[in-house]
């Protein structure tokens, strides 16, 4: 059977399981795991379009994020239907990218990547200045669970979805062209700019929904908790750890953080980023392609051992 | 009116011209290694986590502290070079800056999490016997722990200057910053010209670590906006300028003093981003450097 119809087989199967976890477990608090897993895998997936696919080290990616939530949050708390409000929160995070997309991009290499950390930290100080009070949910007796685990839900698979289908077209064959070599891409007529900026539109989308998810998940948090830049960091993290680039990186990734930070906040606290970030260095150095090229490596190693001297044809 | 503009404007000049010595290693290192240190304000709070210890447990006084804190940071940071840094010396300049970026933001998740564990989230800072003097010259006041930071920060730029212009070692690092090619064909170990610019950088965030604590307060969260403080002052003063940085540090405090004068204080460091991204985008050689060809 075709590699590509085990994927889509599996993919298929995990969703049917995570679509059904509610029914299974009645625990708030696992359910509320597998909503983290879901934001992270979501965050750290569209991230990966534009920071993986298209090679533009985005370390601003929290303002997006912020910038969405904060727009559903204050439109939702206002009385105006949560689908409004969250598709506005999208739609504000894209206007907001189109905005400084230009400008930024004239920034080439790691003169985007501070420039886009500076402009998120513009928008964390201005967002605390302006609101830097607690934001309560007034409804809070109806407070239900359960359609939260399932808008999580949507929007991870929907951006998996996208980043798939995106990295499949002509257009991801086009972001890639220009991460590996935007002079080379420009001479062979792929415009660097406009992949650029379409890369980071979609990636500031799905980053702005994934921060109105948050906005209505939460009972209540400061409005400008959102902006603060571990929301940047972590799910950069997790997109290297995993492998940049490729989409099912940044699902490992989030998992695995998820997992180690719960495994180690029951023994010794917060232990876990120290070793995510040993763990990111160590990928950044000797690993570029992240966990997902240790298993490739894993399984050539095997494969060749069950047929010595052969070529695994797959591999060719 | 006038003697509170006036006061703003000395009192930027001063916080300046500490932000030009929080700049000052990391410039020393970006020039000369290329290395892209995003993890500079840790190293400033463990310089001043250092002198905070040495002060309370012992009762040392924090300038009598500086080399204690100096040494500190230096063994860090020739440890930092030897286990992480070093691997990437042999990369072409551009994956270069963009992998020691990268492994710099996975450094500065860990130390500010090694410091969360060790010495909790608290808010820490010093207080002297002789903090609250101040002087007043046409009555505009001078802090003296203001003015002791501007004498330090200008110490240690002449002491740098003079090491890097008179000495034997410091022309290697000179020559490494050039070309390292060539300065390799010519018999110096780049090894060591980048370990020991790496240290000294990390030396001077220790001493600058120092001036930030008795000025302002430490804890484990504050390295992030040192290090954009650090990045907007080695944007303005151009990259891997040394003199540049001081120049840059007193442009910064200038704009936050007037900032504070004019809009609110709260949009001090907001102003001070405005800027560093206008220079990025329009001038990125910075403002005094001469176009690259």
């Amino acid at each position: 059977m075709n590699k590509k119809w085990i994927a889509l087989i599996v993919s298929i199967l995990a969703v049917i399981g995570l679509a059904l976890a509610p029914v299974v477990i009645k625990k708030d608090s696992t359910i509320n795991l597998v909503i983290l897993v879901l934001l992270y895998m979501t965050l750290a997936s569209s991230w990966n379009i534009l920071g993986g696919y298209t090679g533009q080290t985005n370390l601003g990616h929290a303002a997006f994020f912020g910038i969405g939530s904060l727009t559903t949050r204050l439109l939702w708390i206002q009385g105006a239907p949560f689908v409004l409000s969250f598709l506005a929160g999208g739609l504000v995070a894209v206007a907001l990218a189109l905005l400084i997309g230009a400008p930024a991009f004239k920034l080439r290499g790691v003169y985007f990547a501070i420039g886009t950390l500076a402009l998120a930290q513009i928008l964390n100080l201005t967002a605390s200045n302006i609101w830097p009070e607690m934001s309560y949910n007034p409804a809070l007796a109806s407070y239900n669970l359960i359609p939260r685990y399932y808008l999580f839900l949507g929007l991870a698979v929907v951006t998996i979805a996208c980043s798939y289908l995106l990295v499949n077209s002509r257009w991801g064959l086009g972001m890639m062209a220009v991460r590996e070599g935007e002079d080379a891409a420009e001479s062979l007529g792929i415009s660097a700019l406009k992949h650029k900026l379409l890369a980071l539109g979609i990636s500031a989308f799905f980053a702005g929904l994934v921060g109105g998810a948050f906005a209505y998940y939460h009972v209540s948090y400061y409005l400008n908790m959102p902006f603060s830049p571990e929301w940047t960091f972590d799910p950069m993290m997790m997109a290297y750890i995993g492998g940049t680039g490729t989409i099912i990186g940044p699902i490992i990734g989030s998992v695995f953080f998820v997992l180690l930070k719960q495994l180690l906040v029951w023994n010794v606290g917060e232990y876990h980023l120290i070793i995510f970030g040993t763990l990111f260095i160590l990928i950044v150095l000797f690993l570029p392609g992240g966990l997902v090229e240790v298993w490739k490596k894993v399984r050539t190693l095997i494969t060749q051992r069950k047929k010595p001297g052969k070529v695994n044809r797959s591999e060719v | 009116m006038l003697q509170s503009l006036g006061q703003n404007l000395v009192f930027g000049l001063l916080v300046g011209a500490l932000y030009g010595l929080v700049a000052l290693g990391l410039s020393l290192i970006f020039g000369v290694t290329k290395f892209l240190n995003v993890a500079h304000g840790e190293l400033v709070m463990f310089g001043g986590y250092a002198c905070f210890w040495a002060f309370t447990l012992l009762g040392v006084d924090p300038f009598v502290s500086i080399p204690i804190s100096a040494m500190f940071l230096f063994l860090i940071g020739a440890l930092l070079y030897k286990l992480v840094f070093s691997r990437t010396v042999k990369l072409p300049e551009e994956s270069k800056i963009k992998n020691t970026l990268l492994v710099a933001f996975g450094l500065s998740v860990i130390l500010q999490n090694l410091a969360l564990r060790m010495w909790t989230a608290d808010e820490r800072g010093i207080t002297t016997s002789y903090a609250s003097v101040a002087f007043t010259i046409l009555e505009v006041r001078f802090p003296i722990m203001r003015v002791a930071s501007l004498v330090v920060a200008v110490v240690f730029l002449i002491a740098l200057q003079l090491f890097l212009r008179k000495t034997y070692t410091g022309k290697a690092i000179r020559a490494t910053t050039q070309n390292w090619e060539a300065a390799s064909l010519m018999g110096i170990d780049i090894h060591k010209v980048y370990l020991l610019s790496f240290a000294l950088g990390a030396a001077l965030a220790g001493v600058a670590g120092i001036l930030v604590t008795v000025n302002y307060s430490i804890q484990p969260a504050m390295g992030l906006g040192w290090t954009m403080k650090a990045l907007i002052v080695m944007v303005l003063g151009g990259l891997g300028n040394i003199p540049g940085a001081l120049v840059g540090g007193l442009i910064l405090g200038l704009t936050e003093s007037a900032t504070s004068f004019f809009i609110s204080s709260n949009y001090r460091e907001v102003a001070g981003l405005v800027l560093f991204l206008l220079v990025l985008i329009f001038r990125p050689q910075g403002l005094f450097g001469a176009k690259e060809a």
